[in-house]
């Protein structure tokens, strides 16, 4: 100690020390800043919640747990509020989604990972990520003018005429519709299945792949009887995400959809949907209990997402980590 | 006996073989669906947009139904301002919150942030408009850009985090250590060795997350609200280019429908050349810290 402060002493080291140690102070200040900001991240996701939650007392308190089973909207005239058609039309709309974009998703990720010829799959794989890009608003645009009369109400006539005895095909048949948001949807989801399942599949170790076709396998056996069960956490994971975003996505299934409270099960009637209800009603709520029913919505929104997100992201890291460990073994 | 058992295994062997000629075309096939609708609709935005575009469609406020000219001015001025804000907020939490994760990402705090950034991400960018609108515009009464810009600042944030963490990992770690055994200490070895060679990669997460914030309608219907006449306040309310898209597609007027493709067409063209530029650099960046690393 005496010794280091004779050292200190000389006007020299003091300088020099005086300079490290402002410069171990930044370091102080550095390391304080970037965990605030880490922590500001991690605020964020906290008050987001506790903000719906707060801002949705009226109707909590109002309707409690029946806000999510009745289906009366009636802002107008009695004032109650129920979510359920809306959270029948979400639910509704992603499982579309799901049904169209699973197949055309995971048969991507197996061509673009396991059968293109390696010069084709960095452009394919761009053109997916550039279908990710398009912004919602514009695949809203190009489904009311284009997709819709193109492609959803010929198909919806067909299933109309063919199937019409079924209720969820019931008609009349109409532009707008359940159906054409779920099909929509089913466009905007493909690049996140396929994006991420694609990597899954290339995340598997070759061993696998050469094990099974030794034992004389053919391609499409190794495919789906080794690679598909290997990694079928994280598949799962990348449907479960492409889900979360289907769920949440808003202004181009508020374009399709035709915003109308249709109690019925047509897939071919227009319905709302939650996300599309609260794009829609939200600057027309001229009332505290309205537009807290409004945020309620939010609220059971956010935590269906953030429920969904938790999942997916367990079970994607699932493989990676199985995939880190048996490959140290 | 041998004969008929060795019929039955070439049959079998002979289906396999079918199974799988027609499994791996149908793969090949799904490739080929799923770039129809891409193609599909970037065709129909530049044939519907083209033709109502002008100069004066970028230097003109809009005008009523049934009036010929105007234009989307105060959209463009309103877009820049509500995301140029939202960057302000956002770039420099998320570098500082990235640069923790990737020097740290085993601690409990690393772990959180990561996972925070992973839900965030998914959180519907509508919530976010509810949660910018819970905290600013309702106590303010009133609805403001700068609402919008925050809104769109918590868009960007896990967008900036993920990619930024991604890059600083890519910078070989002999740099850093080079760094510190030099005598610098860390913060001046974030700033001025890992950042500048992270540098093009941090770029490219501000890019995609302006991006993906540009093209953001669904959280501007009660945040910015939208505002016929050109502003500049950050206090009033302000119009963005993808809400003026959807105002447009949705109204009945068939002129104003013209003005939706053709404000998409100019959104997308931003939208989609941010984006493929970030992937070339990224692309670029890899192949040479890639051979940086080996």
């Amino acid at each position: 100690m005496t010794a280091q402060s004779k050292i200190t002493a000389s006007p020299f080291i003091t300088l020099s020390t005086r300079i490290r140690r402002t410069w171990r102070h930044g370091d102080r200040v550095f390391q304080g800043l970037l965990i605030l900001s880490s922590l500001l991240t991690l605020a964020l996701v906290v008050a987001i919640g506790y903000e719906l939650w707060k801002n949705s007392a009226l109707s909590r308190q109002a309707f409690g747990l029946a806000f999510i089973f009745t289906s009366r909207w009636d802002p107008a005239l009695n004032r109650v509020f129920g979510a359920l058609p809306f959270i029948q039309g979400t639910l509704v709309t992603s499982a579309i989604a799901l049904l169209g974009a699973v197949p055309l998703s995971l048969g991507t990720a197996i061509f673009l990972a396991e059968l293109a010829p390696r010069w084709l799959r960095q452009p394919v794989g761009f053109l997916v990520e550039l279908l990710a890009a398009i912004p919602s608003v514009v695949y809203g645009l190009w489904g009311l003018f284009v997709y819709i009369p193109a492609f959803v109400r010929p198909a919806s006539l067909m299933l109309n005429k063919t199937l019409g005895w079924l209720p969820i095909f019931e008609g009349p048949v109409f532009g707008p519709s359940r159906l054409a948001a779920g099909l929509l949807l089913a466009i905007m989801i493909l690049p996140t299945i396929t994006a991420i399942s694609r990597d899954v599949f290339l995340a598997i170790p070759d061993s696998q792949r050469e094990a099974a076709l030794a034992l004389g396998a053919t391609r499409w056996e190794a495919i789906w009887q080794v690679l598909v069960p290997y990694g079928l956490s994280g598949l799962l994971g990348a449907i479960i995400l492409g889900l979360g975003r289907a769920l949440g996505e808003t202004i181009a299934v508020t374009m399709v959809i035709g915003n109308n409270l249709d109690l019925s099960l047509s897939l071919l009637h227009p319905g709302y949907t939650m996300s599309s209800v609260i794009a829609n009603e939200f600057t027309e709520a001229t009332y505290d209990l309205y537009l807290q029913a409004l945020i309620e919505i939010g609220l059971i929104l956010f935590v269906i997402t953030l429920l969904i997100n938790l999942i997916a992201r367990l079970l994607i890291w699932r493989v990676s980590r199985r995939v880190i460990v048996e490959a140290r073994a | 006996m041998k004969t008929l058992s060795h019929y039955a295994t070439s049959r079998r062997q002979r289906r396999r073989k079918v199974v799988n000629g027609i499994m791996l075309t149908l793969s090949g096939l799904t490739t080929v669906l799923i770039v129809v609708p891409l193609i599909w609709i970037l065709t129909y935005v530049v044939r519907q947009g083209l033709p109502a575009l002008s100069p004066q469609f970028f230097t003109q406020l809009p005008t009523p139904v049934g009036v010929p000219g105007g234009g989307i001015v105060n959209s463009i001025v309103g877009s820049a301002i509500t995301v140029g804000l939202a960057l302000i907020i956002a770039a420099p939490i998320g570098v500082l919150a990235a640069i923790y994760v990737a020097s740290k990402p085993t601690t409990p705090l690393g772990l959180a942030v990561r996972f925070a950034t992973d839900v965030i991400s998914g959180v519907p960018s509508i919530i976010m408009g509810i949660f910018a609108y819970t905290v600013i515009v309702l106590p303010q009464h009133h609805f403001s850009a700068f609402s919008g810009g925050v809104a769109l600042a918590f868009i960007m944030l896990p967008i900036i985090i993920r990619t930024t963490e991604e890059m600083l990992k890519l910078v070989p770690g002999s740099l850093r250590e080079a760094s510190l055994a030099l005598g610098a200490t860390e913060w001046k070895t974030s700033l001025k060795v890992l950042l500048p060679a992270a540098g093009n990669g941090i770029l490219t997460g501000v890019m995609l997350a302006i991006a993906r914030a540009a093209g953001e309608a669904a959280p501007m219907l009660f945040t910015a609200f939208g505002n016929s006449f050109m502003s500049t306040s950050l206090n009033q309310p302000i119009a963005t280019l993808p809400q003026t898209v959807f105002v447009y597609a949705i109204s009945p007027y068939e002129d104003w429908r013209a003005k939706a493709w053709a404000t998409a067409l100019v959104l997308i063209t931003l939208v989609l050349s941010l984006n493929v530029l970030a992937r070339l650099i990224v692309s670029w960046r890899q192949r040479r810290l890639g051979s940086v690393n080996r």
